[in-house]
């Protein structure tokens, strides 16, 4: 009797999956790590795992399209004599010309203006375009200094020291040569065509007592007139948020690991950091253990997509959300109507995270000429307006929803979790229950 | 001459007036009394008018300074001149750490010594050093000059870009991509000019040595990995 062995379904590793196994390749071909723009990918507890419970018997709702609900939100009142005032809760992160082209951050200048809030600069300077169409104009401090005068400085309406951001805590920056054109390099005061390295720490102070100093120094420079932010990446957001406070703050930004970048490593990117989710609460009970909570503003960044999201960071405590990766696909960025053109680069449309490159069909992370014009930048500013008025709708309709006449009036109380870990991590009950792993022992209800 | 004396002043006060020189009002020559190492002096300055500080400052003396002349009758702390634009800064004494840091113009004289880090990250500003520098000075140098009549410490130049380093002394050790190159005719010219605006007019360009990149990590390659 012959015996049939019947065969087995080809069965893929879950450890060595598709991905792990191209990058080994990848790495084994070319010896260097792989570098990418944007943030993690990777699937992390994020606001999606976070729900508004809304009103009923217990609590009552506010009209929709007919009793008020402010979304007007004033940064720097601790010690600037100008503080900023913004429309929407909603800012423009920090993006570099040179990261982006010149079509670009005219564009989001011009959509953060029609909808009323700021934009920021990022580590290349500041551009006349950028600052003639940004109403409110953020101008950041960093540790390259490329591109740094006084005369920028004080044409700012705030300034931001950054220490570090979310995709890479505690990690520099690299523009590689091929972004470098004549007016980046002239701009960073660096040959055209080599890779340019930004540090990873300040050249001119270190830890937070040099901090203070620095930004007194600052503050001297723009006679006290303007707001002084300190951006941080989300590590330890309870010391870092703390220490910034102390050091003389009036905001600070808190940057988790899904926040995007320019370009860095891989293993950075994917690797180091806290999501966003689990930087709020730590970052707020710091502001209200030293009773600053409201007075130093805390503008909270990584990952957010919706109205949705950034009301759920508005009720675990910030004042204001930012956004970067989602500003730029507002443009246009990652367009399936350019998905042949991805293609040709070797990904589609949604997947593209070679920013380093400067090949975007896009036109937005790039230098080349050609690829730039593609960016109309009053028709893509329109574009990010359009889409920071849905966002404030959409935090509204969930604020009114919820009973309050103001987006900071969103509270905790106003939150439940899907997950164990969301639930932790925001320190809100899981859905049904009043048990908040970490804080509270109980099953309850 | 204007005299503010910064044990009745505040600091903010000074700096308010400094700064007001910037319209055009200009009361041309200036005197500090006082400083106690205090933090931000005379910072933000953009006027060409002369500022003569008595006493010893802290961090960040004439920061972002443009046009104006300061001079330091005794040491100055950390970051003294960072990201000067134009003009010039003497300190008399000794500088701390990151002396000039950043700088994009103008001329700084140090008639003491400096510590670790003189330079770092400089983008264009001179930078003449009577005594001898600290470690790491010069660190991601992107252009400009420094000049040490004395020592530098280790790792000179680390990372360095395009600025020019001068030596009379010694140098301890090299950072990665800096090396030694031809003092070639444009190159004394330069160091003599310097030389000369410092005001060392007995010291010669052909008792100084010139280092500057070696331009072997400007582009990634994994060849060069073992140099960081």
């Amino acid at each position: 009797m012959t015996y049939h062995n019947p065969s087995t379904t080809p069965r893929k590793s879950w450890t060595f999956d598709d991905y792990a196994l191209s990058e080994i390749r990848r790495a084994a071909a070319t010896g260097i790590y792989d570098i990418r723009g944007g943030g993690s990918k990777r699937h992390l507890p994020h606001f999606d795992d976070l729900l508004f419970l809304g009103a009923s018997v217990s609590r009552y709702p506010l009209e929709g399209y007919r009793e008020k609900c402010s979304t007007a939100v004033t940064l720097g009142t601790r010690f600037a004599k100008k503080p900023i005032e913004l429309k929407i809760p909603i800012t423009i992160a920090g993006m570099s010309f040179g990261a982006l082209s010149a079509n670009a951050k005219e564009a989001l200048g011009r959509g953060a203006s029609i909808a009323g809030t700021s934009t920021t600069t990022g580590d290349g300077g500041m551009t006349p375009e950028e600052r003639g169409q940004s109403k409110t104009l953020v101008y950041q401090y960093l540790p390259s200094r490329y591109g740094m005068n006084p005369d920028d400085l004080r044409k700012a309406d705030a300034i931001e020291v950054v220490v570090g951001q979310g995709a890479k805590p505690g990690g520099g920056g690299m523009l590689l040569g091929q972004k470098i054109s004549d007016r980046v390099a002239a701009m960073r005061n660096l040959p055209k065509g080599i890779d340019q390295r930004s540090a990873c720490r300040h050249p001119d102070w270190t830890g937070p007592d040099d901090l203070e100093i620095k930004i007194l120094e600052l503050r001297e420079i723009t006679d006290w007139q303007k707001p002084i932010y300190v951006k941080v990446g989300g590590t330890r957001p309870y010391y870092d948020i703390a220490l910034a406070v102390k050091a003389g703050a009036d905001v600070v930004v808190l940057d988790g690991m899904q926040g995007g970048t320019a370009a860095t490593q891989e293993v950075f990117i994917e690797n180091v950091g806290l999501p966003t989710l689990a930087c709020i609460r730590p970052a707020v009970q710091a502001l209200q253990d030293l009773g600053m909570h409201r007075k130093v503003q805390l503008i909270v960044s990584g990952g957010i997509r919706t109205g949705a999201d950034a009301a759920k960071a508005l009720a675990l405590g910030a004042d204001a959300v930012s956004i970067g990766i989602a500003a730029l696909a507002a443009l246009g960025d990652n367009d399936p109507a350019l998905n042949s053109e991805y293609q040709k680069l070797g990904t589609t449309a949604g997947c593209y995270d070679d920013w380093h490159e400067g090949r975007d069909p896009a036109g937005i992370t790039t230098q080349d000429p050609e690829l730039s014009k593609r960016l109309d930048p009053v028709r893509a500013g329109r574009r990010l307006a359009n889409y920071l008025k849905v966002m404030t709708l959409e935090i509204q309709t969930v604020a009114r929803a919820a009973g309050h006449n103001h987006i900071h009036n969103l509270e905790p109380e106003d939150l439940c979790a899907l997950t164990l870990e969301a639930a932790a991590m925001a320190r809100v009950p899981l859905a049904g229950t009043n048990w908040i792993p970490g804080v509270n022992g109980s099953g309850g209800f | 001459m204007r005299t503010i004396d910064l044990s009745k002043s505040s600091l903010r006060e000074l700096n308010e007036d400094l700064h007001r020189q910037n319209s055009g009002a200009n009361e041309s020559s200036w005197e500090i009394l006082n400083p106690r190492g205090a933090h931000a002096v005379a910072v933000g300055i953009d006027a060409p008018i002369s500022i003569n500080v008595k006493g010893s400052v802290g961090y960040y003396c004439a920061g972002m300074n443009k046009q104006a002349a300061v001079t330091v009758h005794g040491s100055a702390g950390p970051g003294v001149a960072e990201n000067m634009m134009s003009g010039r800064v003497v300190i008399k004494g000794d500088a701390s750490q990151y002396a000039g840091a950043t700088g994009r113009g103008g001329l700084l004289v140090i008639e003491g010594n400096a510590s670790s880090r003189c330079g770092i990250s400089m983008k264009g500003i001179d930078i003449v050093v009577k005594g001898n520098i600290g470690h790491m000075s010069a660190f991601m140098a992107q252009s400009g000059h420094l000049v040490v009549c004395g020592d530098a410490g280790d790792a000179l130049g680390d990372s360095i870009y395009e600025a020019k380093l001068f030596v009379r002394g010694s140098v301890k050790s090299l950072g990665s991509d800096c090396l030694e190159k031809e003092m070639r005719p444009e190159h004394h010219e330069t160091l003599t000019k310097l030389l000369k605006d410092a005001g060392l007019n007995g010291v010669k360009s052909n008792e100084f040595k010139r280092y500057g990149s070696a331009r072997k990590l400007y582009n990634f390659n994994i060849d060069n990995a073992d140099a960081y």
